[in-house]
């Protein structure tokens, strides 16, 4: 743990991203204590710039809201889509992949033509096909952005369970008369660890674009205010008020690009062997 | 003056290693013409001390003092360009895994050719003849075509012939060669070994030999110099080390190497047979064979029969692809074979399945040849050596003091336990991968190549603790392996495999000094250093 420490610090890219997340949960987390109000709800007069007015310091929106309150509230929608998500397609994904690999043969080609026929699908496209058959609740983005989400989780599972199922620890496993599902779980999956933590800290970033993309075509859950529904509210003033859309896409920017450097610093961290020589 | 001079040479290993320097004190000469072995195990610093010469050290190993002098002009510290010269023009090398070492998706022609391309060297028509010339030179039976192949296209000796031939391409004054045959099967190691000696004559090149194979040396060598933790220990003609060592190590050494000599067998035949093999068979094949081109089928096992009577061991030896290790997975199960039955007390290990395979299956139990990919990375010890004993019922508590009792009896302290497999050697990897083995009290162990990736003492440790594990725990052993000198070490009897069939088999002494059939002789003969061995017995009696 020390050790994986240290390597993770030795990217600073990733330990940048780390400051920059903690500052984005900090403000999902305070935000109903510091803008206690609704962040729907009107305040002043619309189209107030940026720190013209105490109080307000980022301005009000083309209804008058506060767009401060509404990027901290859309901080903990963005995060918890991301996370909820990511978590669902690894609960899919991993299985199905660890299935895949492990059994092989026929139940191999099953899942994978499974997994396939996801994948020719373009994943925004059937995002905005599935929140229109359901309702566009919060529940239902996380479930949409989940299903569209899953097939690379399996794609990387399986080839991991592919090569680790042939080593010799896990011959050794079977010999000493351990169950399929206990080689699976306590032999396999721990080895293949790694590159599942680098892609999901990926998927999380992917995730909070999704559901931006998805508010910004208003096919979010139109109860909450999300960067995404940010950023479409504003499209129509982007010449009278420009940063009514470019504030809430910074926030979205600095976001994913925070996840994306601590992905690449875990796989720093995770593959010490594979950088180490690029050093 | 020596062609090649190293004084006081001190290579440093980055901080946090487990000792300062890779190798220090270094000084040797080389003459032209002659044959320099260095010896020693794993992490003696012999490959690092050769890298010195190359340049090519890894990333944060540094050359710290010292000089290496080659044909009177200092090469160490020399700026990379200068080195670019030097390595491939003046000084080549040939590395252990020939197949990792060229690139799969050149040709052969084009590899060498690289060579004279990289230096500048000749036209493109005459680097081909050239190349053509080398490959002729190094024994490929058929240069023309050849050249046109890719290297997986080859053989393992081949792609090592490839090798030398780049390495010779521009003539060099010396080849250091790293291991070069230690990845080859005994009787295409007998020729590379032949071809770098016929070399050696014809062109009047020095060679750098490194080896862990005192067998080797023996044959090869004009002068040893005998390597430990960084440092050499002894050194001098090759007789007066291999016969009359100074060095407590270099003896230790030489005498764990396995003897070819006979050993008393027990006579087992007469009690019953613990397993019978009958007419098994395993055929391999690739590719479904219906649209695209031909199915491949490569049969790996035929009609194998044999009997391992309680308290024996038998051997079964034969190079790569004889199917001795397919053999072995079929008995376990790890494969199903295709035909045949395997009787273990009364029940058809080749027919079970489901829960009566996974009852009878704890009767046999392996060991595995990679001391660190059998065992897994991310469990402690305690774990590895339970789990087996819990899956089938035992409780906990006493499967935990099982463990410890395994431990000691493989000679490891009970405060290993709680350790991940990293913090251990490779020998004592393999005592855990053995006390593994022996949890689950079986009657047949199957080694697979078990002490194939140990050093030579390490090795002959772990055959001691094999062969007394054996007669407490009135255990049956199936032994697999390339190494006569192995097999002759702990086998009552040995079955020698050649493409998939039995070609011989006898009792140990019958089949190494009286053998029946072409083949095992072709084996025998391939072995190294047998001369020397029988100089070690006369000077020993």
């Amino acid at each position: 743990m020390k050790d994986f420490w240290k390597r993770f610090r030795y990217n600073r890219g990733a330990v940048i991203g780390l400051v920059i997340l903690a500052l984005v949960i900090l403000t999902a987390i305070l935000a109903p204590v510091v803008f206690p109000q609704s962040p729907w709800k009107m305040v002043q007069r619309p189209f107030l710039p940026p720190f013209t007015q105490d109080g307000l310091p980022l301005g009000t929106d083309a209804l008058g809201r506060d767009v401060l309150s509404g990027l901290a509230h859309g901080a903990y929608v963005s995060l918890l889509v991301g996370l909820v998500s990511t978590i669902v397609a690894l609960a899919i994904g991993v299985p199905v992949g660890a299935m895949a690999g492990y059994f092989a043969g026929r139940t191999d080609d099953a899942l994978m033509r499974f997994t396939e026929f996801f994948q020719t699908i373009p994943s925004f496209a059937l995002a905005i096909v599935l929140l229109a058959i359901f309702q566009p609740s919060l529940t239902f983005v996380i479930i949409a952005i989940a299903i569209v989400s899953w097939p690379p989780v399996a794609r990387l599972v399986r080839g991991e369970v592919l090569s680790l199922r042939t080593r010799e620890f896990v011959e050794a496993a079977t010999l000493s008369g351990l169950g399929n599902t206990q080689i699976i779980l306590r032999h396999i999956l721990p080895n293949a660890l790694p590159p599942i933590i680098v892609l999901a800290s990926l998927m999380v970033a992917q995730a909070i674009l999704l559901e931006s993309s998805l508010s910004f075509l208003g096919l979010g859950d139109p109860n909450i205010m999300s960067w995404g529904y940010m950023i479409g509210a504003a499209r129509t003033v982007i010449r009278t008020a420009w940063w009514l859309s470019f504030l809430p896409g910074m926030a979205i920017l600095l976001t994913v690009l925070a996840l994306n450097l601590i992905g690449e610093g875990l796989n720093d961290a995770l593959n010490p062997r594979l950088t180490r020589k690029s050093e | 003056m020596s062609l090649l001079e190293i004084r006081d040479l001190a290579v440093a290993l980055p901080e946090g290693a487990d000792r300062a320097f890779a190798a220090k004190d270094i000084n040797f000469d080389l003459d032209r013409g002659e044959i320099l072995c260095i010896v020693g195990e794993s992490g003696s610093g012999k490959s690092m001390s050769a890298n010195a010469v190359m340049g090519l050290l890894p990333q944060g190993v540094k050359p710290v003092k010292g000089t290496i002098t080659f044909d009177g002009e200092p090469i160490l510290g020399l700026p990379e360009k200068e080195m670019l010269k030097l390595r491939g023009g003046r000084i080549s090398m040939i590395f252990q895994e020939p197949l990792s070492a060229l690139n799969p998706l050149m040709r052969v022609g084009a590899q060498i050719a690289e060579v004279f391309e990289a230096h500048g060297a000749l036209t493109p028509p005459e680097r081909r003849a050239r190349a053509l010339k080398l490959l002729d030179e190094v024994g490929i039976p058929d240069p023309e075509a050849a050249i046109r192949a890719y290297p997986f296209q080859l053989s393992g000796g081949q792609r090592q012939r490839v090798m030398i031939a780049m390495a010779l391409a521009l003539e060099p004054d010396i080849l250091i060669a790293d291991e070069p045959t230690t990845a080859l099967d005994v009787t295409t190691q007998a020729q590379i070994l032949t071809l770098i000696e016929d070399l050696r004559q014809k062109r009047g090149m020095a060679v750098i030999f490194i080896t862990h194979d005192f067998g080797v040396v023996a044959d090869i060598a004009d002068r040893v110099i005998v390597m430990q933790t960084g440092e050499i220990v002894e050194s001098g003609a090759a007789d007066e080390v291999l016969l009359r060592p100074s060095h407590p190590y270099t003896k230790a050494l030489i005498d764990a190497i396995p003897r070819l000599t006979q050993r008393s067998e027990a006579d087992a035949q007469t009690r019953e047979p613990i397993l019978t093999v009958e007419d098994l068979q395993k055929t391999f094949s690739t590719g479904s064979g219906s649209l695209f081109g031909k199915r491949r089928v490569v049969r790996a096992v035929q009609d194998v029969s044999f009997e391992l009577y309680a308290g024996e061991t038998i051997g079964i030896v034969g190079e790569s692809g004889s199917g001795k290790s397919t053999v072995g997975r079929c008995l376990v199960r790890l494969l199903d074979p295709d035909g045949g039955r395997v009787m273990v007390e009364g029940a058809d290990i080749a027919e079970l399945t489901g829960s009566a395979l996974r009852d009878n299956r704890r009767k046999l139990q392996m060991i595995f040849q990679d001391p660190f990919s059998s065992l897994n990375p991310r469990a402690r010890v305690s774990r590895i050596l339970t789990e087996g004993l819990i899956a089938y019922g035992t409780p906990r508590r006493e499967a935990l003091a099982r463990a410890r009792e395994l431990l000691e009896l493989v000679g490891l302290d009970a405060s290993a336990m709680n350790r991940f497999p990293h913090e251990f050697s490779g020998g004592q990897r393999q005592r855990i991968g053995i006390a593994r083995a022996l949890a689950l009290d079986p009657k047949i162990i199957i080694a697979d190549e078990a002490v194939s990736a140990l050093d030579v003492s390490i090795q002959a440790q772990v055959l001691d603790l094999l062969a007394d594990l054996k007669t407490r725990l009135e255990l049956s052993m199936l032994f697999i392996t390339h190494d006569l000198r192995v097999a002759a070490r702990i086998c009552d009897r040995i079955i020698v495999m050649q493409k998939g069939r039995i070609v011989e088999a006898g009792p140990t002494g019958k089949v190494l000094h009286d053998p029946d059939t072409e083949y095992t002789r072709s084996l025998l003969d391939a072995i190294p250093g047998q001369e020397y061995e029988r100089a070690l017995e006369t000077a020993g009696a």
